[in-house]
């Protein structure tokens, strides 16, 4: 059987699986439509949160990623994963016990304000857009890159197969089928890991294997490729930093607070029966997140080291590397890299015409002279991030049907969090706006059907943004989290553990954090992402604010915000007695029933 | 011991400020700020702080979680709170 038979029949057999879910799991009441009933088990709700979390750039572009920058990406595993604590103990379980279908929900009624209310849904919604046009983007990039179909052909299938599901299954649909999207993406995530760490040091747990010796050498793994890496000119890979400890400091609180604040997620503890199994399901999502976010930095060492020895076959024998007779000859590259090189993800360029492939830091100032001498004249290779994990099965000489899995995974990352993301805005959009502000006496029929046409129309707008992704999309993700981080956590936490905080502070707070973050991002990004609006000067030049990216602020954001509610909160007057009372209510386990939509 | 609602609280507050000061040390401080100095020692083929920061915390992070939930769960039953 050929690859491409097997990608179509693996990517095919998951597809079926899927609508076969969206069959069974039909949606009838708005309980079930919001919140799956509120009866799922705390540890199936790991694993779809789990799937929930984990994006096409977990799966497709993060090892990638790492593996470019070295100790430096512990940002994004660090980040990615620290937050699941802080939902754990501050927001999950008392969200549960308050009962509602969604954050907004919580945000208007302990702050007895239809406008907190709306700030909230108008935060939910610009995050969740901006986070699901890269999720669009990458059930076409998996499509294009593993069908050899179009761009446009994958987004409309696979906006297909997310209505089935999503449209009539509401999140029973997506529970259960997320439950299936974790299974396919992990085997496919890790299979291809367990086979290249065999290979490279004869350790089948790529865990282990990132931490031990090359097979047939007593040289650690790690240690030959801070060796590599560093002789062609980049920076060590265990202690490579981006820009300044502080800033890695920052990135990695803002990705942490923004994981714990995204609505997508914190709507899936509204799923479980009890208090109790929130707190239990937040670790068994972690769990199921962890084996794939400690797999990648393995992925990501052993295939920078493979990517590495294959064009400097001089690196297996530990011989000089900076040599005319290294880099590998042009025509005997491996077939793998000719299959990537017509993807484009893997370009290369003879600048010396030495015939021979030349992959180095040129920009590297103190070793400019080693190269000169070696005849080098400019890194001849560009290897595009994704190419890591997509690349990896065929690297290792695995059999088609891995292939073939790994391209089922990768959709299968994008699909289950477009889903979740889809739900967290027509949930939004049917039982905040519809119900909460515009026509509250909605019975239970007619807002099922808003429900559904929301999430029709939230399908629409993704499909549309994925085919057409505007100019800005990679600046996006630093947006969400942003947001997430700089309005949806702080005004959650404080509405929970401080009982005095009131409508005026948080309010204050909400709009303060996502002002000074905005302000922060459009300053580099420009206004709204448009070219040609940045407006650096006003703040003093790029990454004025202590040298912090635009990426870290949403730290920054959430402690003005959390300054400013306090501050207001002084000056004006204590919530309501039966505010305080909901509190206390909320901070206790007994008593919490069965989640409810009630106004 | 007094078990009001304050006196249940108190108690949720002070695992939470555990859990935390664990948190911030095996992330920020053994990943991040301390990681130049932890990499002189090896934990195998890992530089100790480049291990924690790329799976020492995660693992960590995990085992911290459970540990609230079951912590959480028995001041549950201490102060007569928990879920019939």
């Amino acid at each position: 059987m050929s690859v491409q038979a097997w990608i179509y029949l693996m990517v095919g057999l998951s597809f079926a699986l899927y609508i076969g879910i969206a069959i069974w799991s039909r949606a009838g009441t708005t309980a079930e439509y919001y919140v799956a009933g509120g009866q799922v088990n705390p540890v199936m709700n790991g694993m779809a949160t789990a799937a929930d979390w984990m994006s096409a750039a977990s799966f497709i572009s993060m090892a990638g990623i790492i593996s470019t920058m070295g100790y430096g990406g512990a940002l994004f595993l660090m980040g990615w994963t620290g937050g699941y604590v802080l939902l754990a103990m501050l927001l999950a379980p008392y969200l549960r016990k308050f009962g509602k279908f969604t954050v907004p929900q919580f945000i208007g009624d302990r702050f007895y304000s239809k406008s907190a209310a709306v700030v909230a849904v108008i935060c939910l919604l610009v995050a969740s857009v901006t986070y699901i046009i890269g999720q669009m983007t990458g059930v076409g990039v998996a499509f294009s890159r593993f069908l050899n179909v179009s761009n446009e052909v994958g987004i409309y299938v696979g906006m297909g197969i997310v209505f089935l599901y999503a449209v009539f299954g509401g999140m029973k649909g997506i529970t259960y089928t997320q439950v299936a999207q974790y299974v396919v993406l992990i085997i496919a995530y890790t299979i291809p890991a367990i086979f290249i760490s065999m290979m490279l040091t004869g350790n089948p747990i790529p865990q282990l294997g990132l931490g031990s010796k090359l097979s047939g050498s007593d040289v650690y793994l790690l240690e030959r490729l801070d060796q590599i890496v560093t002789d062609l000119g980049f920076g060590k890979y265990t202690t490579s930093v981006p820009g300044s400890y502080l800033n890695m400091f920052m990135y990695t609180l803002s990705l942490m607070i923004g994981t714990a604040g995204l609505p997508h997620v914190i709507m899936r503890f509204f799923t479980v029966p009890k208090v109790r199994d929130a707190r239990m399901s937040a670790g068994w999502a972690l769990v199921f997140i962890a084996i794939l976010y400690t797999t990648a930095p393995a992925v990501a060492a052993m295939a920078r080291y493979n990517l590495l020895a294959t064009v400097y076959p001089a690196a297996l024998e530990n011989k000089p590397l900076v040599t005319p007779e290294q880099g590998i000859r042009y025509e005997e590259r491996p077939e793998w890299f000719k299959r990537w090189e017509q993807t484009g993800l893997l370009k290369f360029q003879d600048l010396n015409g030495d015939g021979r492939i030349q992959h180095f830091n040129d920009k590297n100032a103190a070793a400019q002279e080693k190269f000169a001498q070696a005849g080098w004249k400019g890194n001849e290779l560009n290897v595009n991030a994704d190419i890591i994990v997509m690349a990896n099965p065929e690297i290792a000489m695995l059999p088609g049907w891995v292939i073939g899995l790994v391209a089922a995974g990768a959709l299968a990352a994008a699909l289950s969090t477009a889903a979740g993301l889809l739900l967290a805005i027509s949930s939004a959009i049917s039982h905040d706006l519809v119900k909460g502000v515009f026509k509250p006496d909605i019975d239970e029929k007619g807002e099922l059907l808003a429900g559904r046409i929301a999430m029709i129309a939230a399908i629409l707008v993704a499909g549309y943004l994925g085919l057409n992704p505007p100019g800005f999309a990679a600046g996006t993700v630093a947006l969400a989290f942003g947001i997430a981080a700089s309005s949806l956590f702080p005004a959650i936490m404080m509405g929970i553990f401080s009982k005095k905080m009131n409508k005026e502070g948080a309010i204050a707070g909400m709009l303060a954090g996502l002002f000074v973050t905005l302000f922060y991002v459009f300053a580099h990004k420009g206004i709204f992402f448009i070219k040609g609006t940045e407006y650096l000067g006003l703040i003093g030049g790029e990454n004025s604010f202590f040298g912090i990216t635009p990426e870290a602020f949403g730290s920054v954001g959430a402690i003005v915000n959390f300054i400013v509610a306090f501050i207001v909160d002084k000056f004006t007057k204590e919530p309501p007695e039966h505010i305080q009372a909901l509190v206390e209510n909320v901070r206790t386990p007994r008593g919490s029933t069965a989640i409810t939509g009630a106004h | 011991m007094s078990k009001s609602p304050q006196a249940y609280w108190s108690a949720t507050l002070r695992l939470i400020s555990i859990v935390l000061v664990i948190w911030f040390i095996v992330s920020y401080v053994a990943g991040i700020i301390l990681a130049p100095a932890l990499n002189s020692i090896h934990l195998g083929g890992y530089p100790l702080g480049f291990w924690f920061a790329h799976q020492g915390s995660m693992y960590a992070f995990v085992a911290m979680i459970f540990y609230y939930a079951f912590a959480m769960d028995k001041i549950d039953h201490e102060f007569d709170v928990h879920e019939e």
